[in-house]
């Protein structure tokens, strides 16, 4: 039992133990039994998924540990490295795009920022770092999905549909009004996501903060009120995240002669 | 004969080398000028360079004397209209894609005014072909550059296309037309040819 392993007054280590976490490893142990046994090929990610996850998880555990016990200074410093690496996995996400990586981190720097700036400026949740990251966190991982998926969704529909972009710009539309439809599309399947998510939270499934929550013993109710807060800053902090980076995308793929760029126009389809 | 269009030392590099290569041509006002060539020849990039669509990487491209570049690219784009050789339409009705005077253009392009409420993707291939022309007439443009106008059709729509092309030329406007059909010649007051790039040129 999960309870039964928490140290009274839980600090360091948390209620599971290490122990804990070994003996779940059996149930790694039977996906690498299915992935040989039916040829799925996966048993090297696995294993490097295990061991990353582990050393990985440990690294961040320590380094917070360390922020939260009075060195609320480096909040800035763990939430700019998360911001980095959001920035790089989405940046080769959409590798078609030119200067895809600096676009991300625009993207992702301000929805954070914004969502962060909202969320202290009206106190609805208190400037400790202990609140911060984690909350940080949770904004910067939606946007950096988000952020994905209007890069490669608008690159690939110019792309496709370059035909029709340039018909337009060949009637003299500007390149921002050529590619509006496709703009659309871009920021809405961005968003869509979260919220969809939003509509069916609860009911398909606990969601994480909540279910951490309730894990670590909170009731329900408080719980909820917690998960509520997270969606909604979710929503607006993809919103931010669409924005800038179907603006800063869009800006690239065009030149400022509202021509479609080269590489584009000859990506093969 | 003046010249409205100006190719001059054209080069245009493509991902495996020069699509064209020290083209120069000059194309005069108010006339029909056929430019022909092989498929792989880049007569679709030459007209790309009339409106901008893309740009030389050596040589220049003149409209009326001065470097289509010199030019609000937005206006160049109205007022050198290129229509692509598929025809492309937009979602909605025909006088939606059209715009202006719906019924005159329909009329002066050879469609039936009724048609403007129709749906723009429920035309045939022909339809929607002549309503493009339709739509590029309709920015009153001083150039009309075609691609391969009727590529895509059959026989009996080929020939009222090409009976159109004609007429226009003969209203005054300056028509370009890409075409790989030499029947396409025996309309033109003035023939430009291109010729597939052999591997080592321009490189």
């Amino acid at each position: 039992m999960i309870a039964a392993a928490a140290p009274a007054g839980s600090g360091f280590g948390g209620p599971v133990g290490f122990g804990e976490v070994a003996l779940a490893l059996l149930l790694v142990a039977v996906a690498l039994a299915v992935s040989r046994w039916r040829e799925v090929g996966l048993e090297s990610d696995l294993t490097v998924a295990t061991v990353r996850s582990f050393v990985q998880l440990l690294a961040v555990g320590y380094a917070l540990d360390f922020v939260f016990r009075g060195h609320g200074g480096f909040t800035l410093v763990v939430l700019a490295v998360m911001i980095a690496t959001a920035s790089l996995t989405s940046g080769s996400r959409a590798a078609d795009v030119p200067s895809a990586r600096p676009i991300a981190a625009a993207s992702i720097t301000v929805a954070g920022a914004a969502t962060l700036g909202v969320l202290l400026a009206l106190r609805i949740v208190p400037l400790s770092s202990r609140v911060v990251v984690p909350i940080g966190s949770m904004i910067i991982s939606s946007a950096m999905n988000t952020t994905s998926l209007v890069m490669s969704r608008l690159c690939h529909d110019l792309a496709f549909n370059r035909r029709e972009v340039e018909a337009r710009l060949a009637l003299g539309q500007p390149s921002r009004q050529a590619a509006r439809p496709w703009q659309r599309a871009a920021l809405r399947t961005g968003m869509l996501p979260t919220v969809d998510q939003t509509k069916v939270v609860g009911l398909v499934a606990l969601p994480g903060a909540m279910t951490g929550m309730i894990l670590a013993g909170a009731s329900p109710l408080a719980a909820i009120r917690l998960q509520l807060l997270v969606m909604y800053m979710l929503l607006g902090g993809n919103a931010f995240a669409a924005l800038v980076s179907g603006e800063l995308t869009l800006r690239r793929l065009f030149t400022p002669d509202h021509q479609l760029i080269r590489t584009l126009r000859r990506t093969r389809l | 004969m003046t010249a409205l269009i100006e190719y001059r030392d054209v080069r245009v590099d493509g991902d495996d080398g020069p699509i064209v290569a020290g083209f120069s041509a000059a194309i005069p006002a108010g006339r029909l000028t056929v430019i022909i060539g092989p498929s792989g020849a880049g007569k679709t990039t030459l007209l790309r360079l009339l409106n901008r669509l893309d740009d030389p990487d050596a040589g220049t491209v003149s409209l009326a004397g001065l470097d289509v570049r010199t030019y609000d690219v937005l206006d160049l784009r109205r007022r050198v209209q290129v229509v692509g050789q598929v025809p492309v339409t937009f979602p909605g009705p025909v006088a939606a894609n059209v715009g202006g005077d719906t019924a005159a253009l329909l009329a002066r392009v050879g469609l039936s005014p009724a048609l403007a409420d129709r749906e723009a993707d429920r035309l045939s291939v022909g339809e929607a072909q002549r309503m493009c022309l339709a739509r590029s007439l309709a920015l009153e443009p001083e150039v009309l550059a075609l691609d391969e106008p009727t590529s895509a059709l059959d026989t009996a729509s080929k020939a009222g296309i090409e009976e159109l092309i004609l007429g226009l030329a003969r209203s005054g406007l300056t028509v370009v037309m890409v075409t790989h059909d030499p029947r396409h010649t025996d309309l033109a007051d003035h023939v430009v040819t291109v010729e597939r790039l052999a591997p080592e040129d321009g490189r």
